[in-house]
């Protein structure tokens, strides 16, 4: 950290960056479908964000954590229905704010029970936890409406200087604000002291029990505030799809906010907006894409959890690292042999996973199929050859590679090490 | 309630807790020897079932029972060596995480290879029938081998059976249990095992090898899952989502009985499919009780939805509402030595 607190540079260009782009996005992607995108963005941004409040910051993984999303939307969509049949005088731009109100009530209720342990088996009674609450999200069709689940309608309630949050951008807007205000606020939660305890039960909370301080009450305070955020993050999702389904409070929502978060890093604060991002990404475009797109994000984040564990935001601030020593340079030719090779072989097996599913689900459009524009004959055996030859060249060339980049990554570093420590002892 | 009734739900209730103890000492065993929760342990089991489908499809029932749990065991000993071991050094956390990503994998995988639709993995002929009949008669209550003798459901007599499969899935499992315990306490192998729980570096300068010790168990573990998948496939439905819902209860069955206990799993879990089982054959509410107490519960009373539930229904979240109960009570769990 910067020691010139009073006014940092840094800091205030890259806000300002996260603020413009927030603002811009919309006039670059104009179509409907980039908007609701964007919106979806936003939501997802506050839900990962305060999914890593608990995993990066606190290292607990919860595999329950759309509970407390999913109930702040349930609560939001009853709110968001006493606005429109006028019983509760509320505008509309607040009902978020009531699904945190939500998601911190049920946060508190079942996060005394969660938190009780640390650890692994936090984890399993989170995913106890989730699965109870989803089953019981049938069993009340009262306030769960069942499996058709809740509607509402946003246009409720008098229009503030106009806005109705009928057209979808100016609901993106107030998504924006809403993720924006969010994203400083956790940040500025992890500079608290709090925060800062947090951190502590993660890394040694036997040392943080003999400072004084009861891990688990750290661990509730924590829990309590992810979940606000995570139902701020219901409450807007109420309000940009206007229907609730119990899907919402399952387990698969949950394991979503689990992968992305990771994907994104959960080291890094930034982290989780990348996950999430690539979350909103994969949901909307690699589902269209491909049939095999849960195959590949499986794949790719335990590829993730074993050679890069800090996630993308990890890779990116390695490379920034070495960019600002001035040696990024000498990686550039390497990273581009890497990419070449990662690609080929990425290919070969992607056609030969593509072939399997059409086998599989699309027998009666017969074996001919097109992948990225090739035609390919799932039952020949000269479309196997070719994509199995594809595959064994890119590993090949890949390790080839690895073997040329392994060496000068590792060279770089260390003369990084011997700057850095060159640098200490001249100041 | 009467004896048959009694009778019938108990056997039932003893052979789905005998089934999931059969996930629950995999987990448990992998659990206490490497601090390791394999999230994919119930995946595992679908890959059993669904292997040992398609032997059966080929070869028979019988070669299925032997072979899917080898093969099965030998995949989860490989994915211990070249990926669980890779991030050992990360601590639990990516642990727990690889296994989860494994999840996904399987399930795509295992729908990629035998469909999304549930396939017809039955009892081989010699045990799809009755083992025995309950014969409930007004006067008295009896029991006959095989199938309905004659004159059931005549003259207020009322026969239950009682599958053979079910019988032959406790069977396994018994014998399971029994040769688990023989081999950890009474053999070589299962010393070493026993030591390198508590004294890994101790057992290592005896020149045993405490990874290939940590692959074994593993492998073993997923080996046990595959054998519990062959049983409940056949015994349930084999579909591919039989691993998230058997999954969920599993965990809550270990945390239950107490992280690294095996007596505490035996326990939760056997407890857990007879109360399951006396649940779902029940139609009775809190409602019905606080009425049978003398208080009116009518739709306007307060929390009506809550209270004219039927057990029938909370049977599929007894599990998590008696985790959290335990949770609350006894948190170490109920054979658990220490607390997390």
């Amino acid at each position: 950290m910067a020691a010139n607190a009073s006014f940092n540079r840094g800091r205030w260009i890259v806000w300002g960056g996260y603020a413009l782009l927030m603002l811009v996005a919309p006039l670059l992607f104009t179509s409907s479908l980039s908007m609701t995108m964007l919106s979806q963005m936003g939501i997802a941004i506050i839900a990962c964000l305060a999914f890593n409040m608990l995993l990066g910051q606190g290292g607990m993984l919860s595999f329950g954590h759309a509970v407390y999303s999913g109930l702040g939307s349930f609560i939001a969509i009853h709110a968001l229905n006493r606005v429109s049949d006028g019983t509760l005088a509320l505008p509309v731009s607040l009902i978020p704010l009531v699904g945190g109100l939500g998601g911190l009530f049920f946060a508190a209720l079942l996060g005394y029970v969660s938190t009780k342990k640390a650890g692994t088996p936090f984890a399993m009674i989170t995913l106890g936890i989730g699965e109870l609450v989803a089953a019981m999200s049938l069993m009340f069709p009262g306030f769960f409406g069942g499996e058709g689940g809740i509607t509402g309608n946003r246009v409720a309630g008098q229009p503030f200087f106009g806005i109705t949050f009928g057209p979808q951008s100016q609901l993106y807007y107030l998504i924006a604000i809403y993720t924006f205000v969010c994203t400083a606020l956790m940040f500025a939660f992890t500079r608290t002291p709090l925060g800062r305890m947090l951190n502590a039960c993660r890394d040694n909370p036997e040392r943080v029990e003999f400072v004084g301080y009861n891990t688990r009450y750290v661990r509730y305070i924590a829990f309590m505030t992810s979940g606000f955020f995570m139902g701020i993050a219901g409450g807007l999702a109420t309000l940009n799809f206007e229907i609730v389904t119990s899907e919402v409070v399952g387990a698969i929502r949950s394991g979503g906010y689990l992968l992305f978060t990771f994907l994104g890093g959960a080291t890094f604060f930034f982290g989780p907006i990348i996950g999430a991002v690539l979350l909103v990404l994969a949901l909307v475009l690699l589902s269209e894409l491909t049939q095999a797109w849960l195959l590949y994000l499986g794949l790719v984040f335990t590829f993730m959890v074993m050679f890069a564990p800090g996630g993308i935001a990890s890779l990116i601030m390695m490379n920034l690292r070495v960019a600002s020593f001035g040696k990024w340079r000498q990686l550039l030719v390497p990273y581009l042999m890497l990419l070449g090779a990662a690609m080929i072989a990425v290919t070969g097996a992607s056609a030969m996973i593509e072939m399997v599913y059409h086998l599989q689900l699309n027998q009666v459009l017969g074996p001919e199929m097109r992948f990225a524009g090739v035609p390919l004959n799932a039952k020949s055996k000269g479309s196997w050859v070719a994509a199995a030859v594809v595959l064994v060249v890119g590993v090949l060339l890949f390790e080839l590679a690895r073997r040329r980049f392994a060496p000068l990554w590792g060279r770089i570093q260390e003369e990084i090490e011997t700057e850095i420590k060159r640098r200490e002892a001249r100041a | 309630m009467d004896a048959a009734f009694l009778l019938i739900s108990l056997l039932n209730g003893l052979s789905v807790g005998l089934l999931l103890f059969m996930l629950a000492s995999g987990l448990t065993l992998i659990f206490s020897m490497m601090g390791v929760l394999n999230f994919a342990h119930a995946s595992f089991y679908m890959l059993g079932a669904y292997v040992a489908y398609s032997i059966t499809q080929v070869i028979g029932f019988w070669t299925a029972l032997l072979l899917a749990p080898l093969i099965v065991g030998v995949l989860g000993a490989l994915f211990e060596r070249h990926a669980l071991r890779r991030v050992h050094k990360f601590g639990h956390v990516p642990e727990l995480l690889i296994t989860f990503g494994l999840s996904y994998i399987i399930l795509e995988l295992v729908q990629l290879v035998w469909g999304r639709q549930a396939v017809d993995f039955t009892p081989p002929p010699s045990l799809s029938g009755a083992l025995f009949t309950i014969i409930d008669a007004p006067s008295s209550l009896s029991f006959a081998w095989g199938e309905k003798p004659e004159g059931c459901g005549t003259g207020g007599v009322r026969c239950t059976t009682f599958p053979a499969f079910r019988a032959f899935g406790m069977g396994v499992a018994v014998l399971m249990l029994i040769s688990i315990w023989l081999l950890l306490t009474r053999t070589r192998i299962g010393l070493v095992i026993q030591a390198s729980l508590t004294h890994p570096e101790a057992v290592e300068s005896l020149g045993h090898n405490v990874p290939r010790v940590f692959m074994l168990v593993f492998g073993g573990g997923t080996a046990l899952a595959a054998l519990a998948g062959v049983i409940g496939g056949a015994m349930r439905v084999t579909e591919p989502s039989m691993a998230l819902t058997v999954g969920a209860v599993v965990f809550a069955v270990i945390v239950i009985g107490g992280m690294g206990s095996l007596a505490g799993a035996f326990v939760a879990s056997v407890g857990l499919g007879v109360i399951e089982s006396f649940a779902v054959s029940s139609d009775h509410s809190i409602a019905d009780g606080l009425t049978a107490l003398g208080m009116a519960v009518t739709p306007e009373t307060f929390g009506f939805a809550l209270w004219s539930v039927k057990l029938s229904q909370i049977a599929a979240i007894l599990p998590y509402l008696l985790l959290v109960l335990i949770l609350i009570f006894r948190p170490k769990g109920l054979f658990g030595s220490r607390e997390g």
